[in-house]
């Protein structure tokens, strides 16, 4: 029970320890990789198999019970949260084999990669408001690693802008830990839930807002996202696949965790303000897409975008809003990566990932664009993908709660991914390429990356043709939460 | 003396605030790690600054005398260690920026996101900027030129 709760830090850890000091032998530095990835996703599933039975996993270190020492607490939305972050990180590790933009593989990616692992499981696991702050800072220092490790100009550049603004972020969430210690004498979820229902209103105000804006930084809202499109292009494909389906939704999580549950019920007068940075957040995200023709800039522009419905979600303020926004989550974690990955192949086979420079795929490799489709038309949010059913849950409580501008605004920014999305489609598949003499290269290794992006894309379409289980387990992780 | 901390703190983060602001890189990072000081000395105060004791129970007494609490101590030492951290990598870090790009204004610093030149066309990208193609036969001595 201890040993599984400490799984999400524990098992990544040790696989960096190895995986770094195995650095001079690659073959095995990869295997250790891959059992530590696969033990993770063993110990996820163990661990929602737990949390949906109703007993979330939970441990106090030191000897100290809580609400003095430090606990860890996996619940139904810690668990699932952990589930995917091993899911993305053993299609990242697979597509590694690929040669679809994995170039060069420095002998301390992988050790950074389940670096970057430890943090992000971490997050997931703890119920102890510091415990959160010191994963971010694990995770914040494993990606500047990820970032810098290529050593080009743009990825220096890209780590320096990465670092600095996520920096503001951290030490707003330090000033707010503080300031929360010092007003609640509480850092433990359970206790600082209890205590957060005596607060004064205006109090509760001051405190939420710092630390809602820490989250907004770390999660790429409106108008804090400047971090995100000035550095996530400069990765290799599987860690920005990884980076993209992960990090910002990390933040995503803290919101979540904090406004739906340790601090349950927020002021309404917060709640506004969020739905409001949702709607900007959609709208300038989508727009951002619209404008480049750089693949990787379109996608990371789409992240913001979608953030922005995940806002929603959690602006609504009901247990169904919660509900829609994990299950938008869970959705857009696969989706995204999937398209990154997919975009990588593209890359491989056209030679660029500007949308002017290539062409002609729709001949050359009609699979890869009916293989594109599942996770584009997913994130626009048609019938019967998963994010169909995502936009469903979150806009329908919107409406029912009558808040009809943000809901059109959620309507028209669909319609504009699709129009990025056609972009995608006609520029990269249907138009001829550029270049007359093109042919798709023959010395590929695209296996791997086939293997992952199908499995990817069968994980959006059995979502969508069957929502029902998963629906089912989010509901009840919303229901759960904010009743301690 | 919760007055003279709050003095300190203003202080410190209007004056590293000022200098994260500045263009120049080292002076960015060094504001930012002394604004990370005065963050580190709000997470301090926050235990209230009260008695200079420790809290240990005497011996032969069973209660807790007036003492300091000790928790935002252990917070505030986990937060120093995890900012040195932070400062030691941005600092190597900028080094080699400045070195690689031959500048240390953060204007000039526009590798990763170029400066647009057209309202509605965005640049496309560097051939330097992007990862090197296996089927581009000008990748290797590119790359090659980078490297010296």
């Amino acid at each position: 029970m201890m040993a599984l709760v400490v799984s999400p830090v524990l098992v990544p850890m040790l696989t960096a320890v190895l995986a770094t000091l195995l650095r001079r032998h690659a073959a095995l530095q990869r295997a250790v990789s891959f059992v530590g990835i696969l033990t993770l996703l063993a110990c996820a599933i163990a661990l929602v198999a737990l949390a949906s039975s109703g007993h979330p996993a939970e441990a106090a270190f030191g000897g100290w019970n809580a609400p003095f020492g430090i606990q860890f607490r996996i619940d139904r939305l810690g668990a699932v949260m952990v589930l995917l972050t091993a899911l993305m990180g053993t299609a990242s590790l697979l597509f590694m084999w690929s040669d679809a933009d994995t170039k060069p593989q420095h002998p301390l990616l992988l050790p950074l990669i389940h670096g970057m692992l430890i943090g992000v499981g971490g997050a997931f696991a703890t119920a102890d408001l510091f415990n959160l702050y010191v994963w971010f800072e694990v995770m914040l220092i494993g990606v500047l690693g990820l970032f810098a490790i290529g050593g080009r100009l743009d990825q220096l550049d890209a780590t320096f802008k990465y670092f600095a603004l996520n920096l503001v972020g951290t030490l707003l969430l330090v000033v707010a830990v503080g300031a929360v210690y010092a007003v609640t004498g509480q850092l433990n979820f359970g206790a600082l839930h209890q205590a957060a229902l005596a607060l004064k209103p205006g109090v509760a105000i001051v405190l939420l807002t710092v630390l809602m804006l820490a989250f907004l930084i770390k999660a790429g809202a409106f108008p804090l996202f400047a971090w995100l499109p000035a550095s996530y292009h400069t990765l290799p494909a599987p860690a920005l696949a990884l980076c993209a389906g992960l990090l910002t939704k990390v933040g995503i999580y803290a919101l979540l965790r904090m406004l739906g549950d340790v601090f349950a019920p927020p002021p309404e007068m917060l709640l506004q303000a969020l739905g409001w940075i949702a709607a900007a957040t959609m709208l300038f995200g989508v727009l951002g897409a619209a404008y480049h023709w750089d693949l990787r800039r379109i996608l990371g522009f789409h992240i913001i975008s979608q953030i922005g419905y995940m806002l929603l979600g959690i602006a609504l303020g009901t247990e169904a809003g919660d509900a829609g926004a994990l299950f938008y989550t869970a959705h857009h974690i696969i989706v995204k990566a999937n398209l990154f990955l997919i975009a990588a192949m593209i890359w491989r086979l056209t030679g660029s990932y500007d949308l002017r420079r290539i062409g002609g795929l729709a001949n050359a490799r009609p699979l890869l664009g009916l293989l594109f489709i599942v996770p584009a038309l997913s994130l626009i949010g048609f019938p019967p993908l998963s994010g169909f059913w995502a936009k469903l849950l979150v806009l329908r409580e919107a409406i029912e709660l009558g808040h009809v501008t943000w809901t059109v605004v959620a309507l028209i920014v669909s319609l504009l991914t699709l129009y990025s999305m056609m972009k995608i489609w006609l520029e990269a598949f249907w138009k001829p390429h550029p270049d007359p003499a093109w042919t798709p290269p023959r010395d590929t290794r695209l296996g791997p990356a086939w293997a992952v992006t199908i499995g990817l894309a069968l994980i959006t379409l059995t979502i969508g043709l069957d929502p029902q289980p998963l629906i089912a387990y989010v509901t009840a992780a919303a229901l759960s939460m904010g009743a301690r | 003396m919760i007055w003279a901390i709050a003095i300190t703190i203003w202080i410190t983060v209007l004056v590293g605030a000022r200098l994260a602001l500045s263009r120049d890189l080292l002076r960015c990072v060094l504001g930012l790690s002394i604004l990370a000081s005065g963050v580190n000395l709000v997470l301090f105060s926050s235990g209230r600054v009260s008695s200079p004791l420790p809290a240990v129970v005497i011996a032969g007494e069973s209660v807790l005398g007036p003492s300091a609490n000790p928790v935002p101590q252990a917070l505030v030492l986990t937060a120093i260690v995890i900012g040195f951290a932070l400062v030691c990598f941005s600092l190597v870090l900028v080094l080699r920026l400045i070195r690689e790009a031959e500048s240390d204004d953060t204007l000039d610093l526009r590798f990763a996101e170029p400066k647009p030149r057209h309202s509605l066309e965005p640049m496309a990208t560097d051939a330097a900027m992007e990862p090197v193609h296996p089927n581009d036969p000008g990748a290797s001595t590119r790359s090659g030129e980078r490297r010296s």
